[in-house]
């Protein structure tokens, strides 16, 4: 299908209101009378509550109370689980143990909070806060991946016998077959450190219950507003239509805003009906550091079993995946780690072992990539290492490994994280691949450039790593669109934004669909006064998900407009076309009507809607994929490391993306830079130190080091399209896309930038101190 | 994270500010760019009962110069310092110094003399000064006194100076001709605090022997170390490679006392200092020989 706007480099409508401090995010918004909340939050990550006297903090002027779990009463009770353990596995062991509101007896990790002081000002509620006393006693932390499964560990959980949160095994073909026909095996350990999503905004609510209105107001800064409404009501014992959620701009989710709910959304709503006031609550960087959740901690031990040729025959993996103090989230994030650790590849056998374990640290559940990159990072250094143990080019052991493009759609035998099957639904990797090679100029670089810059001593290398990335599931979303009386269009759908441009993307189908310009669609995202349904914005499903729903949403309206159009204009539908807001007879352009024309007439005033139509040029549809829809790419990199500072720069950065159809390149390249900054840090810079008593050390920006605007290298990014095959629009996912890859081939290039070292990483991030840490150690053993 | 309460204060002179030092003495904390000041008060590790703002007194933030020395005032900006033509030629050290400080947007606030008085070991600007020998004039209700750069520094976070005293300028002599300067710091972001960095100044006598040599190190102690042992290696000497790399090796076994954190070992900073020494002499060395000659 040939595109007019979709596709398009189209400028994002949304861009004026937020360069100029225009758009409304939470913390904009003040109410006559409202509140400010501030947390007590604990010191220790392991610890009973002996004792906690608010007496003194209540007495500071300006505090209106002061609240523990006690005086919640009833209303005090966990969060609800988000994804139910896979029901299609067998011998599944799945503890579900939910974040609590505020902690009645035992603090399971730093920074849960244990009271709340609500005061006229953030300013007094934080100075009644340390006026608060408490007596804790100090528990030994659990900490350790593997420390924590011994038999006399402390218990983060006491009615579990151990830390086990889950286990699962999945499978396909047979690894121990493969391994005995197996001309290679190669194992390694691998260790994959924690970061934070660190988005700009943290995280903030402003609540307020309305007493003769009887209607709860919410304004939060979640990834998914519906869901959160549902949630509220049903906790505060009030029907769906009594709360409005709206997730106004939102200044960056990259997954922990998907979390329901936390500690927070649970206290305020309780709050404001109790003081029938509105309370404001904003959380800062420090608690966003403690309490907004985490990832990518797992220890893996694997096996890849491999022919001479560098085909492989089977992998075999043992993941234990860490999910702090509570798993609320299930399994989503391990199981995409599961789906991705066979890559792109053909592979036959698959034996993967996973093991989730609570800590006394901050609750993990997905952030931007969530599992992937631990995947793509497994199966690709182990390629790298086998190619080397074999001989062969690395570029030719993926090349012999590729899921043929015949193949498609491929079925994996195991479940992902919607736990539906592991479906790809379509791919075409080699010319992907190929294409990534030549931009990156790699024989060049091999045969010409490197051999000349390690003779002035410059020690540069190249990493070329391609990655899957399943986007796109289920379960649905939905979207509403209208023709208003004059000619504009509304638009809703329930999912959130947070920066991801859906004012523009989803605004450009509806005006290719309904022949309009951008500028005349109205599009709003996040309001549950707007639109009933749906779920949120995750899993790289946005473009998906959401925008087949716009489609089919608009695909409808433009049909009744068709149909009311050829009744007016006397004209058969299919010699009408949509276009400049009009629609006319196609060989006689003076006969024609605006749609603004054609909406007033479909809500007529007098008369009578015909049985078995609706009023109006509206329609609301959904659309739920059966399974997701696989997105391609391939990240390469040239980058300089100084042996003797451990300083490293980047000095050329190509990607190629297939992520099907583009609503707008301009969005999925921003999507792709944001991702590679991501990916950086978690190669480089960003690691959360806890200490033996899960103590973070670095809950601060000034030594959380996030990679800034100085340390991004220029990156071009090449399309490819590979529609997918299962929904209209041919879109894939890309959100996700940009983080997944680059620690894999980051430590590619590294490599081979320090021949002489014959490194073999099997660690994200790697620090200059770690990598002093690996040459030292190679410098004694030659 | 907002701070405890305090009250402010905003005077609009000197004199006026010496008077609310005297009167609040230890209670009282000087805001100058608020760089240092403001997050530790935010994250409440410093709760001043009293703040004396200090920004509304334009005479502390000038720029002067003779052949004697370079004068900065305490409230000159870095941004001011960095784009500043007199510092450029007088003091190119400084200059130089500037754009590794944090942020354009913490320089375009923080000040020299903020930086100074709050003597981090791993502020570019403690380090600097002393390996330059600037002097530190403090001023308080009884008076005035010039404290040298070795003796303003006395230990972590902690100056020559006592509660109601203000500084309000720094001056720094020029170098004698024939010297060469050098500043070589790693840091995990360039804006971040540098895991270690050194300071290096060299003049050179006639002959090309080395006359005088200085190196000082931040992040490497308790405040701006010095490495007098490795500098008296290079005393009266050819400057060479070998002599350079006993310097470095002098300096990063013996002489700093560098610590561990999250970002870097102790041995990982001591490591690094031996390669910065060697580079920031090698430098130096070329820039006192006007550039001209390699060794």
């Amino acid at each position: 299908m040939k595109h007019k706007i979709i596709g398009k480099r189209v400028k994002r409508v949304e861009d004026p209101r937020l360069l100029t401090g225009g758009a409304l995010f939470v913390d904009d918004v003040n109410l006559p009378n409202m509140l400010h909340a501030a947390f007590l939050r604990s010191d220790y990550a392991h610890a009973r509550i002996k004792n906690i006297d608010t007496s003194q903090a209540k007495t500071i002027p300006g505090v209106v109370g002061v609240y523990t779990a006690e005086d919640m009463g009833d209303a005090w009770e966990p969060g609800p689980p988000l994804v139910s353990p896979p029901p299609t596995l067998e011998n599944v062991i799945f503890n579900s143990r939910r974040q609590v509101p505020l902690v009645k007896d035992k603090v399971k990790h730093a920074g849960e909070i244990i009271a709340v002081v609500v005061a006229e000002n953030r300013y007094i509620a934080e100075d009644a806060v340390e006026e608060i006393s408490l007596e804790y006693e100090p528990l030994p932390a659990v900490v350790d991946l593997e420390k924590c499964l011994e038999p006399d560990s402390p218990l983060v959980h006491e009615d579990l016998d151990s830390n086990l949160a889950a286990h699962l095994i999945q499978q396909k073909g047979d690894y121990q077959k493969a391994l005995a026909t197996a001309d290679l095996v190669i194992k390694k350990r691998f260790h994959l450190d924690r970061g934070a999503a660190a988005a700009m905004e943290n995280r903030g609510l402003v609540v307020d219950w309305n007493e003769k209105d009887q209607h709860l107001m919410v304004w939060d800064a979640t990834q998914s507003p519906i869901p959160i409404r549902n949630g509220m009501a049903s906790r505060l014992g009030l029907r769906t239509h009594q709360v409005r959620v709206v997730a106004p701009f939102v200044g960056g989710g990259f997954g922990p805003k998907i979390m329901m709910f936390y500690a927070e959304e649970m206290v305020l709503p309780w709050l404001t009906r109790q003081l029938k006031r509105p309370v404001k609550w904003i959380e800062d960087r420090r608690e966003n550091f403690y309490a907004t959740t985490q990832e990518r901690e797992q220890i893996h031990e694997v096996e890849m079993a491999l022919s001479r040729e560098g085909r492989i025959l089977g992998i075999k993996q043992k993941i234990i995946h860490d999910t702090g103090a509570y798993d609320p989230y299930g399994l989503t994030t391990p199981l995409n780690t599961q789906s991705h650790s066979m890559g792109a590849y053909d592979v036959e056998n698959y034996y993967s072992e996973l093991t989730v374990v609570f800590t006394n640290k901050t609750i993990v559940t997905p952030v931007r990539g969530a599992g992937r990159p631990q995947g793509i990072f497994i199966v690709e250094r182990m390629l790298d290492f086998a190619a080397r143990e074999l001989d062969l080019d690395p570029r030719e052991i993926r090349r012999l490994n590729f899921i043929p493009p015949e193949a498609f759609p491929y079925n994996h035998e195991i479940i992902d994280q919607a736990f539906t099957d592991l479906v790809f639904d379509s791919g075409n990797y080699l010319p992907a691949y190929n294409k990534a090679l030549e931009k990156i100029g790699y024989d060049k670089f091999i045969q010409e450039e490197q051999p000349r810059l390690r003779a002035e001593g410059k020690h540069v290398g190249i990493g070329v790593v391609p990655f899957i990335e399943t986007t796109g599931v289920g379960p649905y979303e939905g979207a509403r669109v209208a023709i208003e009386p004059s000619g504009k269009i509304s638009a809703a759908t329930g999912v959130g934004t947070q920066g991801q441009s859906h004012m523009t993307s989803f605004a450009q189908i509806i005006a290719e669909v309904l022949g309009v310009e951008v500028e005349d669609v109205s599009m709003v995202t996040g309001d549950t006064a707007e639109i009933h349904w749906g779920t949120g914005t995750f899993a790289s499903r946005g473009a998906v998900v959401a925008g087949n729903a716009v489609n089919a949403a608009a695909l409808d309206v433009r049909q009744k407009v068709l149909a009311l159009a050829s009744k007016v204009l006397k004209t058969p539908e299919d010699e009408l076309e949509l276009e400049g807001g009009q629609v006319r007879a196609a060989d006689i352009p003076e006969q024609s009507i605006s749609l603004g024309e054609l909406a007033i007439l479909a809500n007529p005033f007098r008369g009578a809607v015909e049985p078995g139509t609706e009023p109006g040029l509206e329609s609301t549809k959904y659309f739920g994929p059966a399974y997701g829809a696989t997105a391609f790419g391939v990240h390469g990199m040239i980058l300089e490391v100084d042996p003797e500072t451990m300083m490293i720069k980047i000095h050329k950065y190509v990607t190629v993306e297939d992520c099907g159809t583009m609503l707008n390149p301009l969005v999925v390249e921003g999507q792709i830079h944001g991702g590679v900054s991501m990916g950086l840090g978690n190669c480089y810079y960003e690691k959360l130190h806890f200490d033996e008593s899960g103590q973070l050390l670095n809950a601060s920006l000034a030594d959380y080091l996030i990679p800034s605007a100085s340390e991004m290298p220029h990156i071009e990014v090449i399309h490819e399209n590979t529609p997918a095959p299962n929904n209209a629009l041919g879109t894939k996912g890309v959100g996700e896309a940009g983080a997944i890859p680059v620690p894999a081939a980051f430590m590619q290039a590294l490599e081979n930038a320090l021949p002489e070292y014959n490194l073999e990483i099997t660690e994200t991030p790697l620090s200059p101190n770690r990598l002093y840490e690996l040459l030292q150690k190679k410098e004694r053993n030659k | 994270m907002k701070p405890a309460p305090f009250k402010y204060y905003a005077p609009r002179s000197v004199p006026e500010a010496l008077s609310l030092l005297h009167e609040h003495g230890y209670d009282a904390k000087v805001l100058a760019g608020g760089q240092s000041l403001v997050p530790m008060m935010n994250f409440r590790l410093v709760q001043p009962a009293v703040v004396v703002d200090i920004n509304n007194i334009p005479e502390l933030a000038t720029i002067q110069g003779d052949n004697k020395s370079l004068r900065l005032g305490a409230m000159v900006r870095h941004a001011a310092a960095e784009k500043d033509s007199l510092v450029k030629e007088s003091a190119p050290l400084v200059h130089e110094s500037m754009p590794r400080i944090a942020t354009m947007q913490i320089r375009n606030r923080g000040t020299i003399g903020g930086s100074l008085s709050h003597a981090d070991p791993s502020a570019e600007l403690v380090v600097v000064t002393t390996a330059l020998k600037a002097n530190f004039r403090i001023q308080n209700q009884s008076g005035e006194r010039v404290v040298p750069a070795s003796e303003f520094f006395v230990g972590l976070l902690m100056t020559a100076m006592e509660p109601e005293d203000l500084l309000v300028e720094i001056e720094i002599p020029p170098l004698p001709p024939r010297s060469g300067w050098s500043l070589k710091e790693v840091a995990r972001r360039p804006h971040d605090f540098a895991l270690v960095g050194v300071a290096a100044v060299l003049t050179l006598d006639r002959k090309d022997r080395c006359e005088d040599a200085r190196l000082v190190y931040l992040s490497a102690g308790d405040g701006p170390i010095s490495a007098p042992e490795a500098a008296a290696l290079l005393q009266g000497e050819k400057i060479t490679p070998d002599l350079i790399a006993a310097a470095a090796d002098k300096a990063a076994v013996d002489e700093i006392d560098p610590g561990s954190d999250i970002h870097a070992t102790a041995e990982f900073r001591r490591h690094l200092a031996n390669v910065l020494t060697r580079r920031a002499l090698e430098e130096a060395h070329q820039r006192a020989l006007g550039g001209k000659e390699e060794i």
